[in-house]
């Protein structure tokens, strides 16, 4: 086991022992911080390994939220409901992905925040489904939805935390185990030369419109274990400022680490809870913040962590 | 009453002209896309607010002040931050000009409040005129005017001075422009402050009309993207035909289907790209 997998499971470890340590605030701050973490390693997939900057996930978080949201007032168990939330998102990403694909960088970047702000504005006019203004509101968290007698209900908090923090280490290891595989490799070639890529016979449009995809349905399954959560969904799920929090969380921590957008998510949300107690213009704080790192650290805090292990050695 | 719509429509086109050729401009010259440009139009309409309030109402005052000020605002970006990452990967510079738009944001709130402003429209172009029998306001005239001007200029300044030439050949082929000695660290700042300009002046104008909010950059900035999308990253041609369509596509939408006019200019967007993925005026990406 290589080192980072071993700080992965040891994390891992960690946060499954916050129920039985902390109460409900903590657990909920924790929680909110893995979905972020999902949500940005998703992004990084496309931004960090692949070198597309994608301003539009939240529409696929969004999406995620939407239809788990929806399944679970009508019923439907969590883990159907969820599973089918993130799928749904993926199939959104296969959709917008055959557009954004086929471009460079910048359009790619413009197009992905333009489709996303598409889906907003659906959210916010299609009412009779998604509530508009005001959201979905009342989501039940009830039974997990195993066959049998044995279906444990996750209606309190620290159940549920259970069940949604094994799902994203389930995918945080999936994410990890794709992005040292031949398959993140070839993503790789194709940040660093699109062309020679190209040339060397890799099919770079399938390729991104994959990893497009990937990215999309984990998204989707952040915002799919979201609403459950919150029990509520808002259409502010959908807003651009939603897809820059991977954006930041990611840049923050470091795009170029497979464990920097999970630091960033830390980094982001405490940082998010500190500041707000002191003024709300927080996104000054975290523009400026932003602008240090793409100035002075574009590696991140990981980036500059192994820059300092680099020099001690 | 179609007709008039369109009218408004054309209106409403002139905002977005402004701002998408600003933008169109900048990645011309530069090939840097400018995620702060919305801020910049918000930005015109807040000091030029700030102006009109200063200089006891007079618009006119305001309009030549505001613009010059967002111009300003423009050099600073240029010379104080975006210089400095010009010879990273593409996507940093757009993280660095995204940084602006939340710094902006908060900025403006932080200095002028949160709350809608919207300054009455100037004695002089309060009046009305009838045309096809509804009324509208002289303003809507003057803005139609304005952005025509801007497109005459425009197309005079870079087709018939020796500016534009320099423009035209840095966009076409920078390497060679700089091999022929075009010093393009200048041309990149005086680029980027005219486009600045063009942001702010369309902010500046829509004091009078629009609600001033901390949210509009952000509003403007998405439609600019469909637009330069739709005509083309880098036309100016492009831009202006593109900001004609989502103009006359939202005045239309909010006639006859209401319910989806948000959504509206996204699916021809979509559309536009599946028929021809670069645009009405775009050349063939790299």
């Amino acid at each position: 086991m290589n080192r980072t997998a071993l700080v992965l499971s040891l994390a891992g470890i960690a946060v499954l022992l916050v129920p039985a340590l902390f109460g409900s605030f903590a657990q909920y701050l924790v929680l909110n911080i893995l979905l972020l973490a999902l949500f940005a390693l998703s992004f990084n997939l496309l931004f960090g390994t692949t070198g597309l900057l994608s301003f539009g996930q939240a529409a696929f978080y969004a999406g995620g939220a939407y239809v788990a949201g929806l399944l679970l007032r009508a019923r439907v168990p969590i883990l159907p409901a969820v599973i089918i939330g993130a799928l749904a998102a993926a199939l959104m990403a296969a959709v917008v992905g055959a557009f954004c694909v086929r471009h460079t960088r910048v359009y790619f970047s413009m197009l992905t925040l333009a489709f996303g702000m598409f889906v907003y504005a659906i959210v916010w006019k299609w009412s009779d489904v998604t509530g508009g203004d005001d959201g979905l509101i009342g989501i039940p968290r009830g039974r997990l939805g195993l066959a049998g007698p044995l279906d444990p209900n996750l209606g309190p908090l620290s159940r549920y935390y259970v069940f949604a923090a094994v799902l994203v280490f389930a995918s945080v290891a999936i994410l990890y185990r794709l992005s040292t595989s031949p398959f993140g490799l070839t993503l790789r070639s194709i940040r660093e030369n699109a062309e020679r890529a190209e040339f060397s016979g890799i099919r770079v449009r399938r390729t991104i419109f994959i990893a497009f995809v990937v990215a999309g349905l984990f998204a989707g399954l952040a915002g799919a274990l979201l609403a459950p959560l919150e029990q509520t969904v808002s259409p502010s799920a959908a807003h651009w400022t939603k897809s820059a929090e991977p954006v930041m969380a990611t840049l923050i921590g470091g795009p170029f680490a497979f464990t920097g957008p999970i630091v960033g998510a830390v980094v982001y949300l405490g940082l998010k809870e500190l500041i707000v107690r002191f003024t709300e213009y927080w996104l000054l704080v975290f523009g400026l913040v932003l602008l240090t790192t793409v100035l002075a650290f574009r590696g991140g805090l990981v980036g500059a962590l192994e820059t300092l292990a680099r020099k001690a050695r | 009453m179609l007709l008039f719509q369109g009218l408004v429509g054309l209106t409403e086109a002139m905002y977005l002209w402004l701002v998408a050729a600003g933008l169109s401009l900048i990645f011309g010259v530069m090939r840097v896309l400018n995620f702060a440009h919305g801020s910049l139009y918000m930005l015109g309409a807040y000091f030029s607010y700030a102006v009109l309030r200063a200089a006891g109402g007079n618009f006119w005052i305001a309009l030549l002040v505001g613009p010059l000020l967002v111009a300003a605002v423009g050099w600073l970006l240029e010379f104080g931050f975006l210089r400095r990452v010009y010879r990273i990967d593409e996507a940093f510079q757009l993280l660095l000009t995204f940084s602006f738009v939340l710094i902006f944001d908060d900025l403006v709130k932080l200095v002028f409040g949160p709350v809608y402003q919207s300054p009455p429209t100037p004695k002089e172009l309060s009046g009305a005129v009838f045309v096809a029998g509804s009324i509208l306001p002289a303003y809507h005239l003057f803005i139609l005017g304005v952005g025509a001007a801007v497109g005459v200029g425009l197309w005079l300044l870079l087709e018939r001075t020796r500016f534009g030439l320099i423009v035209r050949a840095t966009a076409a082929d920078r390497e060679m422009a700089r091999a022929l000695g075009v010093r393009s660290s200048r041309l990149f700042t005086w680029v980027f402050i005219f486009g600045a300009w063009l942001a702010g002046l369309g902010g500046a104008l829509s004091i009078p009309v629009r609600a001033i909010s901390p949210g509009m950059g952000e509003l403007i900035i998405i439609e600019a993207f469909v637009v330069v999308v739709l005509g083309g990253l880098g036309s100016l041609r492009g831009a202006f035909l593109g900001a004609v369509v989502i103009g006359l596509l939202h005045a239309y939408g909010l006639l006859y289907l209401p319910v989806f006019e948000l959504a509206l200019a996204y699916v021809v967007m979509a559309a536009v790209l599946i028929v021809r993925p670069r645009g009405f005026f775009g050349v063939r990406e790299a």
